[in-house]
This record gives structure tokens, sequence and C-alpha cells, in this order.
């Protein structure tokens, strides 16, 4: 019960930071690092459905990611609206989706891992070489913004509202997701697939719905980022945009719900805020990966809330003892 | 329409039909010829020694391993090319030798997920798990058939080995299987524990068929009305408790020692 209050305590504060956050940062330069890590939050929330609750490393989530960015800005180069060429992105991301998964589940574990590896690779390659659509190298420019409701997104506190929403509905699909019996059914494929199947459960397409619904929001984190950037180029389809999506994940806390976000915040601000006073930032964020493995192997959050707990018990424990030796020395 | 009406007035007399059941890995043949008919509401004990292929047969029954040839019949259904979780839901159920469950969640949330496979409800993304009373309650009613209500809030990995047992046997009860199939549920228990399983065993109702394979003759034994001794994958000996035990070839390949 109290702990139960204790979080709501939580959620409401931190919305109401996160809602407020332009008005104490003020600098259009944080609003903008915040917008990244929200869109980037996405990115890892996503990935984490499989590589936390599924249990299946996926280093392919790159491509579903450029895919959807580049549909919607080659449809926004050859002059569709905005609508039209965000829903395509997202139908893309799905079929895209769905062949990765088809073609990846086959597998588990280290197959897996490879299978999605290659096919992020494929889409990098198409990108960078599949010169007249993607234009290769040159990229793509988004020259503007939606208007949802006749609101502009030009300026970075409203572009970070439109991304704080979007963030706020995909944390609040993965919350649900995680207490559903869906969300059961896939940590009981990642525990013990085979008795999964025993019990009557379809074990593949438990792990392919996962996968589409993991690529749904990667796509839309996609999107969030072309708008952001007002640009993509065959880099954002690289093996290091997989790469660092997963140490997000990890190095936050798989299979938790605050662990990709903190992850997210982490990599973005070393990349964003430390890389103007580090030249060497790459190697930060390195030390500090290897910091979080060797002291939270489980990750940030939840590795953070145990050693609370234990600084919590050890204040007690002294506390407790301090007393003690003054009752006996009065 | 006529034939399933059929099927549906004559009801079957075997439960569980197994026909000329073949199935080799590379070139060791761990199950030869193999037929069983398993009359409902029958204690079947298999007995046999250490790699005679009776887990094997288990595998081969729930479809977790393709057969080379033959068939499987359950209920009058011929499920032989029907995919093993498929099987669970025509009222198939089995428990693991070696313990496979769910150790990082609680007791009673792994006969929940035992539940959840037969509903509908697994593929709901929207909904809490844990506000399904009836799926919980139908789980602490299993638990309680196991004498392990008690504990169903506790994490399984908190949990003995005697009690994870149980949990094996109570996941199989929950999803009300008319077939049952027990890999050696009392591997590993104490004396003490062997009776508790026994107890549960025999108040498992008649609705239920069981198919047992187990070491342990003493309970074993009396819990079987018709024995099945397998050796080398093939059925060597089988007919009534005492037929089977008075057999010669029983004592040569399996009481003797």
């Amino acid at each position: 019960m109290k702990t139960l209050a204790l979080e709501r305590a939580g959620i409401i504060l931190g919305i109401m930071l996160l809602a407020t956050l332009p008005f104490w940062v003020g600098n259009a330069y944080y609003i903008n690092v915040a917008s990244q890590i929200l869109l980037f939050a996405v990115l890892a929330l996503a990935l984490n459905i499989l590589v936390g609750y599924g249990g299946l490393v996926s280093l392919g989530h790159a491509g579903l990611f450029a895919i959807a960015g580049y549909t919607a800005a080659l449809m926004l180069e050859n002059g569709y609206g905005h609508l039209a060429a965000d829903l395509s992105a997202l139908a893309m991301v799905l079929v895209a989706a769905a062949v990765f998964g088809v073609l990846a589940l086959r597998t588990t574990g280290i197959g897996f891992l490879m299978i999605t590896l290659a096919l992020g690779q494929i889409v990098w390659g198409v990108a960078y070489r599949w010169q007249s659509l993607t234009h290769g190298d040159n990229g793509v420019n988004v020259s503007s913004r939606p208007e949802p409701f006749g609101i502009s997104l030009a300026g970075p506190e409203s572009f970070y509202f439109a991304t704080l929403i979007v963030f706020l509905v995909a944390i609040a699909a993965m919350a649900l997701f995680v207490r559903s019996p869906f969300g059961a059914s896939l940590r009981g494929t990642r525990d013990q697939a085979r008795r999964m199947n025993a019990l009557g459960y379809n074990v593949w397409l438990i792990r392919f719905v996962a996968f589409l619904v993991s690529g749904f929001w990667t796509g839309v984190a996609g999107l969030l980022f072309i708008y952001y950037n007002g640009f993509i180029s065959p880099q954002v389809a690289a093996l290091q945009t997989s790469a660092e999506a997963l140490l997000m994940v990890i190095s936050g806390g798989t299979a938790t719900l605050l662990g990709p976000i903190a992850g997210a915040a982490i990599v973005v601000i070393m990349k964003n805020v430390v890389s103007a006073y580090v030249e060497r930032w790459n190697m930060a964020l390195g030390i500090i990966f290897v910091l979080i493995i060797t002291f939270m192997p489980e990750g940030l959050v939840p590795g953070s809330v145990r050693l609370a707990k234990l600084g919590w018990q050890a204040w007690r424990k002294t506390g407790a003892t301090g007393r003690a030796a003054r009752e006996t020395a009065s | 329409m006529n034939a399933a009406a059929a099927t549906r007035a004559s009801a079957p007399t075997t439960a569980l039909g197994v026909r000329r059941l073949c199935k080799a890995f590379g070139g060791l043949r761990v199950t030869c010829d193999v037929t069983l008919e398993v009359a409902p509401g029958e204690r079947r004990l298999i007995i046999g020694p250490n790699g005679a292929g009776k887990t094997t047969l288990f595998n081969l029954i729930t479809g977790e391993v393709t057969a080379d040839s033959g068939a499987v019949i359950l209920n009058g259904e011929d499920v032989t090319r029907i995919p093993s979780r498929r099987r669970a839901h025509l009222g198939l159920a089995r428990t693991y030798q070696i313990i496979t469950l769910f150790p990082r969640d609680t007791i009673l949330r792994n006969v929940t997920l035992a539940l959840l496979g037969l509903s509908k409800l697994r593929w709901d993304p929207f909904i809490s798990l844990d506000r399904q009373h009836h799926l919980n309650d139908a789980a602490r009613a299993a638990l309680a058939r196991v004498g392990l209500d008690h504990l169903a809030d506790r994490p399984l990995a908190q949990t003995s080995y005697g009690e994870r047992r149980r949990v094996e046997i109570a996941m199989a009860l929950a999803q009300n299987p008319k077939v049952l199939l027990l890999d050696e549920p009392f591997a590993g228990l104490s004396i003490d524990e062997r009776r508790d399983v026994q107890k549960l065993l025999l108040a498992i109702p008649r609705e239920v068929t069981i198919v047992m394979i187990e070491h342990d003759m003493d309970v074993a034994l009396e819990f079987a009305e018709q024995i099945t001794l397998l050796h080398f994958g093939e059925v060597i000996v089988e007919g009534t408790r005492a037929e089977v035990v008075a057999d010669p070839r029983t004592r040569e390949v399996y009481l003797g020692h």
C-alpha cells in the first residue's frame, strides 16, 4: 500500500517535472536535448519489449528506425502531406518488422542476433547504395514539421511537448503491457519456452507479435527523429544506432519500465553535452558502461534501487547500534 | 456435421491411443513400434530401465518430438499431425521429470500461466493479469489440491524441490486435462513428500486418465492398474499389475536389479 502510494507520487512528480521542463530549463539547446532523450527513450522502450521481456536481443532495430524515417522523408520530399507520409511510414515499418520477424524468429539467442544484425545492415546498404531512391550519402531533407490541429511544432518548446505526449503514450502502453496477460505470455516464452508450448501457447506467434509491437514503436521513434533532426542519412541505419539503442536498454536495466529511459538519457547526454567539453566522449561513455556493468550488472535503475535499499538498511543499522551504544553509555 | 455428431455420440473407448509409434535419433532407435491403448479413467504405469525410451514416448505423445511413423490418438481424434500446443487445448497435460517452471515468478503466477495458456485472454495487452480474479482463484484452487495454497505468493526461487514437484502437478491439474502424463512425479522426494504426492494423485477424479512414468515401485505399483514395461524402446510386457510383476521378463530387465 505504502509503496503503491510512493509509486503514484513518483509518477505524478515525474510527469510534472517533464511537463514543466521548458520553463525551468529555458535554454533552447537543452530543451532540444530533452526532446532527443524522449525520442530515443521511445526507441529504447520499443527495443526493451524484445530484449527485456522477450529475451530476444536484436541488433537490427536501426534498420526499422531508418525505414520509418526514410519512408516519411521521401514521401514528404515527393509532395505528400504529413499525415499520409507518417501513416505510410508506420505501415511500412510494420511490413518490415514482419519480414524481419519471420526471418529472425527461426532461431533465438545468437542466431537471432546475427540475423537481425544482417537485416539491419541490408537496410543500411540500401540507404547507402540505392542512390536513385535514397540519394545515398547525401541523405534526405525533411523541411517541415507537421502541424497537428494547427499547432506549429517548429519551435523547440512545441516540439518538445509533442514528443513528450508521444513518449507518455508509449510508456503508458508499455506499463499496461507489462502487467497484461500478453506481457506475462511473452515473459513466459523468455523464461521457459518449452513449457509455454506444452501449456498451449503459440510461442512463435507470441514472439512475432512482440516483434511487430516493438517495430511499430521503433517506427514512431524514427518519425520523431526525422522531424527533430530535419534530415536522415544512411548513418541512421548504421550498426552504431542499433548498438547504442541496445546499450540504452542494457545499461538502464532490461525488463524494467524506467531503465531504457535512464539509458537513453545517459547516451544522449554524453553525445550532446559531454562531447562539448570532452573530445573523447565515446571513451567516457565506454567507461560509464563498464562502471555500470561492473557495479550494477542488472542495469542502472534496478541497480540503484538495490544499492539504495542496502544503504538504507546499513544506515538504519548503524543508527540502531548508535542508539544502543548511547543507551548503554548512559 | 454428421461425422462430428457421430464422434461425439460414441464415447471413445480409449482416452489415449498410441499406434505403432517409431522414433530414431540418428541410428539410435528410442521408440520401436510402440502400441498402447489406455482406457478412459485408467491409471497406467510405464516402467523400464534408464534409457528405455519412456520420456521420449511422452514427448511423442505430447508432440514435443515428432514421430517418424505411427499415430497418436487422443479421445478418438488422430492428433499425430497436430502441433504440441494444440494438444494442450484438446485436453492433454504433462509434468516434466526435470522441473520446468518459471523461476522468476511466484508459485501462483506459475499456475496462472497454466490456466492462461488455455484462455483467449493470453493475447490481451491492455488488461491487468493480476485483476483476472477468475484465473487467479482457479489457480489458488489448483494449488489447494496439491496443498500449496498457503505458499501461493512465494517466489518460486524460494521454494523447496518437493514444493516445485507439486507445482508441476498443480499446473497440469489446473488445465483440467482429460489425459494427464506424469513423468516421474516422485523423483527426488523424501518419504514424507512421496506420501503427500501419492495422496494427491489418488484424489484425482476418474474423469482424468493418468499415464505415469515412475521408478519408485513402492509408491507406483500401488497406484497403477495396468503396467507397460519398456526396454530399448519396445514394449516387452504389458498387463495388470499382478501379471507384469509376476512375469519373468520383468524380473529380468527391471526388478532383478
